[in-house]
């Protein structure tokens, strides 16, 4: 995974609620093997319309946005369901922040195994940054993961919170695998215990 | 000596932590890991590329479901990207040594359908898989959430995930539910009272005297849309109810294997003065059939009600989604519901394909017909719900009355395979999400119970299933 220590880029603004992930990225572009390829459906439906012609109004459209990396939007943000599609949608786009009052648990989780960084502000400090963004390439925004703070273009800084865990994984680019598998001592003691405690409990055979 | 004020998710919790780090992270054990084909080729391609293993094949299992037509069996699947996931899982778990039900098995259907009735997921497991509706399996008395391809691949490799606990929340749903209401009922009762983000960071234990009296398949309905109000996992106590569906099932526990696992099980529901960080009450006599007029599942009313007003909405970017919402639904602020027509009727998906709702849509179905120009379609969540069903009869009264029969799958829920809405059409759909492009690009879909799905497809609009006469006997 790719390292996530500081981003300076243009903010894209998206003022709506419950983005759910089959706006992100409708289910019928899931029939891939590949993580990468998505970005070009990144919000499908708003991007496109029926006869697949750019939607001009729509905010990833405008010239000022076509290379956005840090996209701004309203509550609830990646609801519906688990497909990682939708962060590798955006990081293939080449989003690599997503600043919104709140997030959908499963999003928010697959934001991190991606090198995305979901930054939780609230609704009026979102909408703050939503009116700096609407400027595009003139209102520059900074997030720094080590300090923790959104960095204003006129240079006043948001302090954000993070887990600690996952801050110092994003910092890294660590591998959650690789971190797990330095327990691999614990969960061998733990299955072992298991096979007595709950003895009962039968193997999955499809016989 | 552990705490005597645990809920049900704390004792579950707590009986699979590997491991505490020190900023509170866990390593998590995974007993059960369902996977299908669709957020799974990304998670083996990771693990072939690392030289990993599957550390556990004999905890997990593997099925179609998402983009398998539900047309003829015997016939290859036509769309390409569609067979490649296909083939593609099934090299993997030829690949990786992993348990699977192919196509052409009985026993294929919906992962979370079939997790349930092959015993594969059992009270106090821990079950995951890489889709939002794994926390169907909850209804089981296990904690079940949907994760992501990267989390796919951790559990493959280490069968365990680093995770912090999520916070309690109770929904307790008092009295006794109104002829005429179902499970599907309750959970967009639920939805709509709490909203899609009103669980977000919770575990939700349904519990109360309306869910107590739940069978399983409505137990499962119930939780499979916990989701949907943006829990991490939705969760039912395990009781008697649950211990005899788990009886017999072809992977549960037998003989005296069983007994012990009851025992256990019984040591599992929340303690009486379990502390929740979060509780809300609902009246189950107040619910009535429910149907969603918008674009989220919390954009849902009764069937009496009519479309509501944007105007009425004081918040101006809430005022805005909601007309959003109706343009792209095409109705009108003080339309009735019942006055919407429909030109589709889906009865299937991991919410609503077990027999129980094909039972109940047939009673309706029954010496009616599906009105003219309506599709009306009935997909099983499973072969072996099929064959059950044709047991029955059930079959024979869907199709004399007009609806399509068809094969075990994810079918119309996600516009993923062959059956899916054209721009413009609407459907009363037994599924779980109402988003926009959902069922297709430009479907437009009213999630209802399988009841009212059934009542709309015969009088081609939106019904209170109430106003039906309804063969009482066992159809």
């Amino acid at each position: 995974m790719q390292a996530f220590t500081t981003l300076t880029g243009v903010a894209a603004p998206l003022p709506l609620a419950n983005v759910d992930t089959d706006k992100i990225i409708p289910a019928r572009f899931l029939k891939t093997i590949k993580r990468t390829g998505l970005g070009v459906h990144l919000f499908d439906t708003l991007r496109y319309d029926e006869s697949g012609a750019e939607r001009p109004d729509f905010v990833l459209n405008q010239p000022a946005f076509r290379h956005a990396e840090i996209l701004i939007a309203h509550e609830n943000f990646g609801c519906g369901s688990s497909r990682e599609h939708a962060p590798w949608a955006l990081l293939d786009f080449g989003i690599r922040c997503v600043i919104a009052p709140d997030f959908a648990d499963i999003f928010h989780a697959n934001c991190f195994k991606n090198g995305i960084l979901p930054v939780r502000l609230s609704r009026e400090i979102c909408d703050t940054l939503i009116e700096d963004a609407k400027l595009g390439g003139n209102a520059r925004v900074t997030v720094d993961l080590a300090r923790q703070v959104v960095v204003r273009p006129g240079g006043e800084e948001i302090p954000f919170e993070i887990d600690a865990f996952r801050k110092n994984t994003m910092l890294n680019g660590l591998d959650d695998i690789g971190q797990t598998m330095m327990h691999a001592p614990s969960i061998d003691g733990f299955e072992s215990r298991e096979k007595t405690e709950k003895s009962w409990m039968p193997a999955v055979s499809v016989g | 000596m552990q705490a005597s004020n645990r809920t049900l998710f704390d004792k579950v919790w707590d009986a699979h932590v590997v491991e505490k780090l020190p900023d509170g992270t866990c390593v998590l054990y995974i007993d059960r890991h369902l996977v299908h084909e669709v957020t799974s080729p990304q998670a083996f391609e990771g693990l072939r590329m690392a030289g990993r293993a599957v550390r556990r094949p004999d905890a997990t299992i593997a099925v179609v479901d998402h983009n398998i037509p539900t047309s003829d069996r015997s016939l290859p699947i036509l769309e390409e990207d569609s067979r490649i996931q296909v083939e593609t899982l099934e090299r993997n778990v030829a690949e990786f040594a992993v348990p699977y039900i192919p196509v052409r098995d009985a026993r294929q259907g919906i992962v979370h359908v079939i997790g349930p009735e092959q015993g594969i997921s059992l009270p106090g497991f821990t079950i995951v898989c890489g889709d939002s509706h794994t926390s169907t399996h909850g209804a089981m008395g296990a904690l079940a959430f949907g994760i992501g391809t990267s989390e796919v691949e951790h559990v493959l490799a280490t069968q365990t995930l680093l995770q912090k606990p999520a916070k309690n929340m109770l929904v307790r749903v008092d009295g006794i539910l109104p002829a005429g209401c179902t499970a599907k009922d309750i959970v967009l009762t639920i939805i709509g009272t709490i909203g899609t983000a009103g669980g977000n960071g919770h575990v939700i234990e349904f519990g109360g005297e309306a869910i107590r009296a739940l069978d399983m398949a409505g137990r499962m309905t119930v939780c499979n849309m916990s989701i949907e109000a943006g829990a991490r996992a939705g969760m039912i106590a395990p009781d008697e109810t649950t211990f005899a569906y788990v009886e017999g099932r072809p992977m549960a526990p037998k003989g005296e294997a069983f007994a012990r696992a009851c025992d256990y099980w019984r040591t599992l529901p929340s303690d009486a003065d379990a502390i929740y960080d979060k509780t809300v009450v609902i009246d189950a006599a107040l619910i009535e059939p429910q149907v969603t007029w918008g674009t989220s599942p919390e954009a849902v009313a009764g069937i009496t009600a009519t479309v509501p007003d944007p105007d009425a909405e004081p918040d101006e970017a809430k005022r805005e989604q909601l007309r959003r919402m109706l343009a792209y639904m095409d109705l009108t602020a003080g339309q009735k519901m019942t006055d919407i027509a429909i030109d589709v009727v889906f009865i299937g998906s991991c919410t609503n394909s077990r027999i129980e709702d094909m039972r109940a849509a047939a009673a309706v179905a029954k010496g009616r017909h599906v009105a003219p120009g309506v599709r009306a379609l009935v997909v099983p969540g499973s072969g072996l719900i099929k064959l059950q069903a044709e047991v029955e009869g059930l079959h024979t009264i869907f199709l004399d009355a007009g609806f399509e029969w068809r094969e075990a799958g994810c079918s119309m829920c996600l516009g993923m395979n062959p059956d899916k809405l054209t721009p413009g059409q609407r459907c009363a759909s037994t599924s779980n999400r109402n988003f926009e492009g959902r069922q297709g690009p430009g479907g437009r879909t009213h999630l209802c119970s399988p009841a009212m799905a059934a009542a709309a497809a015969v009088t081609g609009r939106l019904t209170d299933v109430r106003a039906l006469s309804i063969s009482q006997e066992r159809v």
